[in-house]
């Protein structure tokens, strides 16, 4: 199989995978869902990283440093705020269950009956 | 530039941890466990890069690695929850720039080495046009969803033929590029792209961009597996690749939620409708 085939090959495998993984995903972690697949694609960073390390002119290095910030801002970005989304919907789950009627000794954490 | 076996196989690793990570993120339960084993293959493929290639300017990078983690880390914790999607769509945007400028570089280096594949060459035009749309794209989403432009559909008297003619004139840069090789092309190419992105984008309406984002987001997925071929890195492409599918998918799972279709949030506009959900 000559190269550009197993590329061509292994980039037709990973679109079925891609849309296997997710073809299930409830409504409520779209957006969840949307931020970590865009924290995944914050891996440019090693090809920013492989272009400024092979830089040979100082205009070039510059350029190609701009690429490494931008594309540390999308990985590291990316995962913080998608784990910050998720930390808040079960944030939110707990506090709704949480009995917050006044009259109840302080730090309670009874859960209200369903 | 060869990438020894140790590495490719810590690519491997990182490749399949970013698949358990899309599974994870796709079920409530396995969603945190899923982001955090998405940023630990994330931390190894960087980790890799370092050891496995020939890396020069070594402190500039490590200092530019780490101002883009300030900045990220930073206005993550700092965005407030209604504003999370604007900044996923900024985080998305310099991603694709990222991408683009990459594929620029590439495309001086290539032209400097002399006769180039037209392979490699198709997949650096690729990279370039689909990354500064996804760049431009996303800036104008933030905007609109910052509020600072209206979020309202923007459509010009001439928008149909500013848009088309911006269209065919993207698509002509980026096959021309590949007989005519020439960094001033590839440049020309960047700012069709860029025009094209802010286009594209303009006559959508503020609840329609969420889905607009997560296009924007598989696009660049697109653009990052690109230049996986051009770099010779099997990572980018494998995680490009899932990105994009998945965020197409995503993309119409969106759509459908809201009870919209795709091509009417896009191109809705131009024959009257309103894209205000």
């Amino acid at each position: 199989m000559s190269e550009p085939l197993v590329w061509l090959t292994v980039f037709i495998l990973a679109i079925f995978v891609g849309n296997e993984v997710i073809a299930k995903v409830s409504s409520t972690l779209h957006t969840p869902l949307m931020s970590g697949a865009n924290a995944i694609h914050g891996v440019i960073l090693l090809g920013a990283v492989l272009v400024a390390g092979s830089a040979d002119t100082t205009p070039v290095l510059v350029v190609a440093l701009l690429a490494v910030v931008l594309a540390s801002i999308n990985m590291v970005g990316g995962f913080v705020v998608t784990d910050r989304m998720l930390q808040m919907f079960s944030g939110r789950r707990r506090i709704a269950k949480v009995d917050q009627r006044p009259g109840l000794p302080g730090g309670d954490t009874r859960e209200l009956p369903r | 530039m060869t990438t020894p076996v140790w590495a490719q196989l810590s690519y491997l690793v990182a490749a399949v941890c970013f698949i358990v990570a899309l599974k994870g993120l796709s079920s409530p339960k396995a969603a945190r466990r899923g982001n955090l084993i998405g940023a630990a293959g994330a931390v190894l493929a960087c980790v890799t890069v370092f050891f496995a290639a020939e890396i020069d300017h070594l402190l500039p990078i490590l200092v530019a690695v780490a101002v883009g983690t300030v900045i990220g880390a930073v206005g993550a914790y700092r965005v407030q929850m209604t504003q999370m999607p604007q900044l996923v769509a900024l985080f998305n945007g310099v991603g694709g720039g990222a991408a683009a400028i990459v594929a620029l570089v590439e495309l001086n280096k290539i032209i400097a080495a002399g006769s180039p594949g037209p392979v490699e060459l198709a997949a650096t035009s690729f990279t370039i046009m689909i990354g500064t749309i996804s760049f431009a794209g996303s800036v104008v989403t933030f905007l609109k969803l910052q509020e600072l432009m209206t979020s309202r559909p923007v459509v010009f008297p001439g928008y149909p033929l500013a848009y088309g003619a911006a269209l065919l004139a993207t698509l002509a840069a980026a096959v021309l590029l590949v007989p005519v090789a020439t960094l001033w092309l590839g440049i020309v190419l960047a700012v069709l792209g860029l025009v094209l992105g802010v286009l594209l984008v303009l006559p959508v309406g503020g609840a329609d961009v969420p889905i607009v984002i997560s296009l924007l987001n598989a696009f660049t997925g697109l653009a990052v597996a690109a230049s996986g071929y051009v770099l010779q890195n099997v990572l980018l492409l494998v995680a490009g690749t899932l990105v994009g599918a998945a965020g197409t998918l995503l993309t119409r799972l969106m759509a459908a939620a809201m009870g919209r279709s795709l091509f009417n949030i896009l191109f809705g506009s131009l024959r009257g409708g309103s894209t205000l959900g």
